[in-house]
């Protein structure tokens, strides 16, 4: 036990004979450090089988699949091989290819995450920082804004971007910026919170000091605002990230008939079809996780503390 | 100092006013411009997709599917009375009632234990990993891991090794739920004996040998057995002696009946002899050629069996993403089975998704852990309450907030639960696993236009039951 109890240690002989007999009831049950320990490899490999499995899966050849499972490749690792890897790339940019839909990933994916992190920190610099009446309530109204489902929002945006579309030439519908901007709103709730809670934190008279010195609010954003709050926007900018890359629904909607597709969209549709490819579905599943297992495990410091601070999503 | 401040504050505020405006000490809305400006684009981001859509919603969930004409309430009635709607609000149940309590009971066990361990930072990081897989993926995954086929999925295999283990397949398995039949391999000498069994048409007696003649078995088996080619038997004296034969020729393929010189025999089969009281007489088992021989026989007629156990196909698996119910609702009206059965499949996703967000639960309330007041745990220790005591009356209630937060959480998130089940659930089970969220999207989206009155009356019931998770996150905020 990391933790030990004090009682246990030598120098409080008081307490000592009542522990004993507390104890002894309790030492039957509760696990020794082995049983522990064992419990915990036990759970850790259960969790850790799953990627296992898909990473074996993704590097045997196709005709194994059928005949044997991947876990005999354990024993046998001549099984493995890229060669799924290499057909997949092989194809390069067909659209709804891997490569294709990887680049429409990120291209989703990039833009609403810059704009969920600049629009939340303005926002919530406005909501700190800004003297205007009204600022609780309209942050009240935001936290109300957090858990409301996508789903709600679904039917009326595509409406709007119909009217928008009549009224500019340009409807955002089936394509890339229509998608971000659904993104970019239903992330601004957690980011305007998430920054706000931040901003909280750095002291008001930073900001008076320089407004009595003269600057305007956009220096005082710019040289005191963003650089304090560089930890909670990358906090932010991680969690969006991977929110964003990991969507379904929302590309599936708002990307409508667009010769491009999200690697979500392109796993799903590979499920779809009627000969569903197992190598290909899995190897396409261990191309989508890869940037998001990179950016776990670059910045995992700061995604636990995004995941922490919007235990509410 | 907090006199000071708010002492500085108004004069700072006039002072700062006077030179961002250039004059105008009296205050008023364009002081305030500066600010709003900033508030501009995100205030036009949430008017525009979030807070309008929401109304938006509301009045298009009382018109028609193309929302342009008012029915007033009857998407909502419909929801009500279409069993195939109902089942979303069965699932959407058995998900928050099990979920949530699940996930937080099992990240409170990890976020316990994994404190007492030296590689406690591996732990986490192995459990915590799954949560940034897309569902999608996740789904794909776990997918694999039921599926039907034990070459497939681990847990099929792993079942089928316990359940090989006891009781081992035959040879030859036959799969009944394949379409198969032991009585299907019947060709020349033999009949269905009992329970899966075969039995020689005649009564035989030492010294004649006998032929029983089987088909349908595949040559891929006969390989893996290292069949062959069937040999005639030899009559013995005081023995029973005998073939078991593939009564097929591939050079001629309509024979039956007679051993040709590419017919192979059935290696390894357990056979009985059985006197006409229908006991045993004796086993034997046949050799690569397919002969067999029972020694010291007496006078008398017996039968050859072919043991039924040559024929067992072991475990072939179960369909884990199948809509089985676990409640007995058979016997039950359409409706009252849209309510009340549990199917398979849920439980299924319900483990994969606890795979995705254990590490989640974990890691929030492990946070929850470390701020607790360590002194006052001592305290306890001191007075002499022991290790679970301690947890029990102390730590608990400490944790208390925390452990809400992740079912409120847990809670909000399993309500619109949709691309795990889009994407795990076969399309024989879609029905029956089908969600709020999902059913939302189905409505709304596919089929050609879509109904979007429905789809609307289904987010509105979604928004409905998140309200609660509003009014409590607003009240933490401001409490």
């Amino acid at each position: 036990m990391s933790v030990v109890s004090p009682a246990t240690k030598p120098g409080s002989p008081a307490t000592k004979p009542v522990n004993l007999e507390r104890r002894s009831l309790l030492s039957a049950i509760r696990p020794s450090r082995a049983i522990l320990n064992i419990v915990l490899v036990v759970s850790a490999v259960f969790w850790l089988v799953p990627t296992i499995g898909l990473a074996i899966i993704s590097l045997r050849p196709e005709s194994l699949f059928q005949q044997s499972g991947w876990w005999t490749a354990l024993t046998a690792p001549s099984q493995l091989t890229l060669s799924n890897y290499q057909t997949l790339f092989a194809q390069g940019l067909v659209a709804r290819g891997v490569l294709d839909s990887l680049i429409t990933s990120l291209e989703i994916t990039v833009p609403a995450t810059l704009l969920v992190t600049i629009i939340s920190s303005l926002t919530a610099y406005s909501l700190v920082f800004g003297r205007w009446p009204g600022r609780s309530v309209v942050f009240l109204v935001i936290v109300g804004l957090l858990v409301v489902p996508i789903q709600v929002a679904l039917i009326p945006v595509v409406q709007e971007y119909r009217v928008f579309g009549d009224l500019s030439g340009f409807n955002p519908f089936g394509t890339i910026p229509g998608v971000v901007i659904f993104h970019v709103a239903f992330g601004l709730p957690f980011g305007i919170f998430l920054m706000y809670n931040f901003y909280s934190g750095i002291p008001k008279e930073m900001l008076e000091a320089g407004r009595i010195d003269g600057a305007g609010e956009w220096q005082l954003f710019r040289r005191v605002a963003l650089p304090l709050g560089l930890p909670a926007a990358a906090s932010l900018m991680i969690f969006q990230f991977i929110w964003v890359w990991n969507d379904l629904l929302v590309a599936l909607i708002f990307l409508g008939n667009n010769k491009h597709a999200t690697l979500t969209i392109f796993l799903f549709e590979q499920t779809r079809t009627l000969a569903a490819n197992y190598w290909i579905i899995s190897t396409g599943a261990m191309i989508s996780i890869f940037i998001p297992l990179i950016v776990f495990f670059s910045f995992q410091r700061y995604f636990v503390r995004g995941v922490l601070a919007g235990a509410v999503k | 100092m907090a006199e000071i401040g708010t002492e500085a504050t108004p004069r700072a505020r006039r002072r700062a006013a006077a030179v961002n405006e250039g004059g105008n000490p009296g205050g008023g809305w364009r002081d305030h411009l500066g600010s709003l400006a900033f508030l501009a684009p995100g205030a036009i981001f949430l008017l525009a997709i979030t807070v309008y859509p929401l109304a938006a919603t509301a009045r298009n969930s009382f018109y028609d599917a193309t929302a342009s004409n008012y029915v007033g309430l009857a998407n909502y009635k419909e929801i009500f009375s279409t069993s195939s709607i109902l089942v979303t609000f069965r699932n959407n149940v058995i998900w928050v009632i099990v979920f949530p309590f699940l996930v937080t009971f099992i990240g409170l066990v990890y976020g316990v234990l994994s404190e007492r361990i030296r590689w406690s930072t591996a732990f986490k990081t192995i459990i915590f990993m799954p949560i940034v897989f897309s569902a999608t993926a996740s789904a794909l995954v776990w997918r694999t891991i039921f599926d039907l086929d034990p070459h497939i999925g681990i847990v099929n295999a792993t079942i089928q090794t316990a359940s090989d283990w006891i009781n081992p397949p035959g040879l030859y398995p036959v799969d009944p739920s394949a379409g198969q039949s032991v009585a299907g391999l019947v060709a020349t000498g033999v009949s269905a004996g009992p329970k899966d069994s075969l039995e020689s048409s005649s009564t035989v007696t030492a010294g004649n040998p006998v032929e029983l003649g089987l088909i349908g078995i595949s040559p891929a088996t006969l390989q893996l057995v290292g069949a062959q080619t069937a040999v005639v038997p030899t009559a013995s004296p005081g023995a029973v002696t005998g073939l078991v034969w593939r009564d097929f020729s591939p050079s001629n393929p309509t024979a039956r009946g007679q051993v040709l010189p590419d017919e192979l025999g059935f290696p390894g089969l357990k056979l009985t002899l059985l006197r006409s009281d229908g006991t045993s007489a004796g086993t034997a088992v046949s050799d690569a050629h397919g002969d067999f021989s029972f020694g010291s026989v007496g006078s008398g007629s017996y039968k050859v069996q072919i043991d039924s156990s040559n024929f067992s196909s072991g475990f072939t698996g179960i369909f884990w993403l199948g809509t089985q119910s676990l409640t007995p609702t058979s016997s039950l009206n359409q409706t009252a089975q849209a309510l009340l059965s549990v199917p398979l499949v849920d439980i299924s996703m319900i483990l994969a998704y606890l795979w995705i967000w254990a590490g989640f639960a974990m890691v929030v309330i492990g946070a929850g852990l470390a701020s607790l007041d360590r002194e006052v745990l001592e305290a306890a220790r001191l007075d002499g309450a022991g290790e679970w005591q301690t947890f029990r009356r102390m730590t608990m209630p400490m944790l208390a907030p925390v452990l809400i937060v992740v079912i409120v959480t847990m809670l909000i998130n399993v309500l619109k639960i949709f691309d795990i089940i889009l994407n795990m659930a076969p399309g024989s089970s879609q029905g029956d696993a089908n969600t709020l969220a999902l059913a939302m999207y189905n409505f709304g989206f596919t089929g050609g236009l879509g109904n979007w009155g429905l789809a609307s009356a289904l987010a509105v019931i979604l928004f409905i039951l998140v309200i609660p998770a509003i009014v409590l996150n607003l009240r933490r905020i401001r409490g």
